[in-house]
């Protein structure tokens, strides 16, 4: 394998909580994947899905169940010592003493840290630098993923691992921390996010992988993962008019269809033949297809169909870049 | 590959700077590692008139003063510290220093530093004081008696750590300490010398993990050990910090229960 190219190698990952069998919980099964020097790679999945399992392994913090993980060459877990200095973490839910302030704070991971930046600089990136005198206990969550995100840069990282980077964030806060992500892979950091906001993935990611059940379901760049699912047209029949009034489905593209009172919905993976075929026969029958809707699929579709829908009770498909109702507490993200 | 064991010393310093900090503004931290000790001698100093020392053949002033040094090394840096690394871990700090370049014996170290300067710089006046006021003589043997400390601090360090595993809250460290705390205090010499107890009851208290380290200073202080108790209470005490210290290694939690 050649490490120059890719910086982080998973393969035939696995980890498991608890004993073998039923008692135990395989949070991990079998994920496989490189990312190369200078991509952003994002992980997504829903609650469960075990994105945090994942990243935990890659960080060094948990010992694989079976399997094999380098980072920049190195086993991260057995080789913590040559990894460590040259990778940044920003855990899900990191915590900092109470009583410190944020400069205190970062002063701390300073003299912890190899060649690191100086504490201004670390907090200016994140736009933190007026906050600097104030007591972590008095700052708000998104504040606290800022600091966090603060301490991961401090060393100046070549990979950079955010677990869920931007989750309490406001509006404002996130696309400043994007603008962050984009310019520190210009610079040619290795990036690797677990998210819960496709908005997210999709305007960051070079490569993607969308995590069930410990596996990963489908894979590769935001464009390919969304190709993979079918476009979308909708509309609705005049009276007097029914399905199979149309011409054979089958023959125009269309790969499944449903009716619900009168309004028809075609998947296709080929729309534009699919339309045409469909707009053709329109014109020739003079018939007003009301409601005309065609669209590609999007990432968030192409999530919601390989993920499921949310958990009980959450509105799945709220609106674009609405959390999928996922990952809510630190540690339990097995 | 082998893990290559390194130990930062700027690494712990920076650590244990922000924990002093910690320490400065936690009035409880403070009280228990400051007051109580002090407080603690007092009240033993006074307990201690009542019994006949004769045996033991020496002064309250002695027994209390030597005494006092199990009881700094139980507050200011046993109980403390299972506070301390309980209050880390339920803050996620102790996770979140894992995923940096402290290696995990840095980062229990470097949280245990500010408590080791303030025990020890107690010690120090409690040996000044003695000296100038309390009429004792001057120390004796100082390398039993450093070597007595260093064995305490090591162990009572190593000790929180495995204690701090049974604490789910900072409140409940102090329910998880008594037990050490009071067995010491009642079977370590902290408050009654060995040479004053019944003899099978001096062996049994001999063995318990804090009695070897009063037994050093005592004897560094006070002079009139032998080698052959010097080396016996040395061995014990090595004895019990490796124990603690694989104890530690072994179960102490870097994140909170959930």
């Amino acid at each position: 394998m050649d490490i120059g190219d890719s910086v982080i190698d998973v393969s035939g990952l696995r980890r498991r909580y608890g004993p073998a069998g039923d008692e135990g919980f395989e949070a991990v099964r079998d994920i496989s994947f490189t990312v190369a020097r200078g991509e952003l790679f994002a992980l997504l999945g829903t609650n469960g899905a075990g994105k945090t399992s994942t990243v935990e392994l890659l960080e060094g913090l948990a010992e694989p169940t079976a399997g094999e993980v380098r980072v920049l060459g190195h086993d991260p877990y057995a080789e913590r010592s040559a990894v460590r200095p040259r990778i940044g973490v920003m855990l899900q839910e990191g915590g900092f003493p109470a009583d410190l302030t944020v400069a205190e704070t970062v002063r701390m991971w300073a003299g912890c840290t190899t060649g690191a930046r100086p504490v201004a600089e670390a907090l200016e990136l994140v736009d933190m630098l007026r906050r600097k005198d104030v007591r972590i206990k008095q700052l708000s969550g998104g504040e606290r993923r800022r600091l966090d995100l603060a301490l991961a840069l401090l060393g100046r990282p070549e990979v950079l691992f955010l677990d869920e980077p931007t989750t309490g964030l406001d509006p404002e806060a996130r696309h400043n921390t994007w603008e962050l992500v984009r310019r520190l892979r210009a610079e040619g950091t290795t990036v690797l996010l677990t998210t819960h906001y496709l908005e997210e993935a999709e305007a960051l990611a070079d490569q993607l992988a969308i995590m069930r059940e410990g596996r990963i379901v489908s894979s590769g760049t935001p464009e390919e993962v969304i190709g993979s699912y079918p476009a979308r047209i909708r509309f609705a029949m005049p009276v007097g008019w029914f399905v199979g009034d149309l011409p054979p489905l089958a023959e125009l593209g269309v790969v499944r269809h449903e009716e619900e009172r009168g309004r028809i919905e075609l998947q296709t993976r080929e729309l534009q033949r699919t339309l045409t075929g469909l707009l053709l026969w329109a014109r020739e029958k003079n018939v007003e297809l009301e409601g005309l809707d065609a669209r590609t699929a999007s990432l968030e579709e192409a999530f919601l169909a390989i993920a499921g829908a949310g958990p009980a009770g959450e509105p799945a498909g709220a609106g674009p870049g609405a959390g999928l109702g996922v990952d809510s507490v630190a540690g339990r993200n097995a | 590959m082998a893990k290559a064991v390194s130990i930062s010393v700027p690494r712990m310093t920076a650590l244990g700077r922000a924990e002093f900090i910690l320490l400065g503004r936690n009035k409880m931290g403070l009280y228990v590692a400051l007051l109580l000790p002090v407080m603690m001698v007092w009240g033993v100093r006074r307990a201690i008139g009542e019994v006949d020392l004769g045996e033991a053949g020496m002064s309250v002033n002695e027994v209390a003063l030597t005494g006092a040094f199990g009881y700094i090394l139980l507050f200011a840096v046993y109980q403390h510290l299972v506070s301390a690394y309980v209050a880390r871990r339920e803050e996620l700090v102790l996770k979140r220093l894992r995923t940096g370049e402290t290696s995990d014996a840095e980062i229990l170290t470097g949280t245990a530093l500010p408590a080791v300067a303030v025990a020890l710089a107690q010690c120090v006046l409690l040996v000044v004081a003695g000296v100038l006021w309390l009429d004792l003589r001057s120390v004796a043997r100082p390398d039993l008696m450093a070597i007595g400390l260093l064995l305490g601090v090591a162990m009572s360090i190593a000790l929180a750590a495995v204690t701090a595993s049974w604490a789910k809250t900072v409140q409940g460290s102090q329910l998880v300490t008594s037990p050490l705390m009071l067995i010491s205090v009642a079977g370590s010499g902290l408050m009654v010398p060995l040479e004053a107890m019944p003899d099978t009851m001096a062996d049994i208290c001999s063995l318990l993990p804090l009695t070897p380290v009063i037994q050093l200073v005592r004897g560094g202080w006070l002079g009139g050990m032998s080698a052959h108790e010097a080396g016996g209470a040395i061995l014990t005490g090595i004895a019990w910090t490796i124990v603690a210290a694989y104890g530690a290694k072994r179960w102490f939690r870097w994140e909170p229960r959930r």
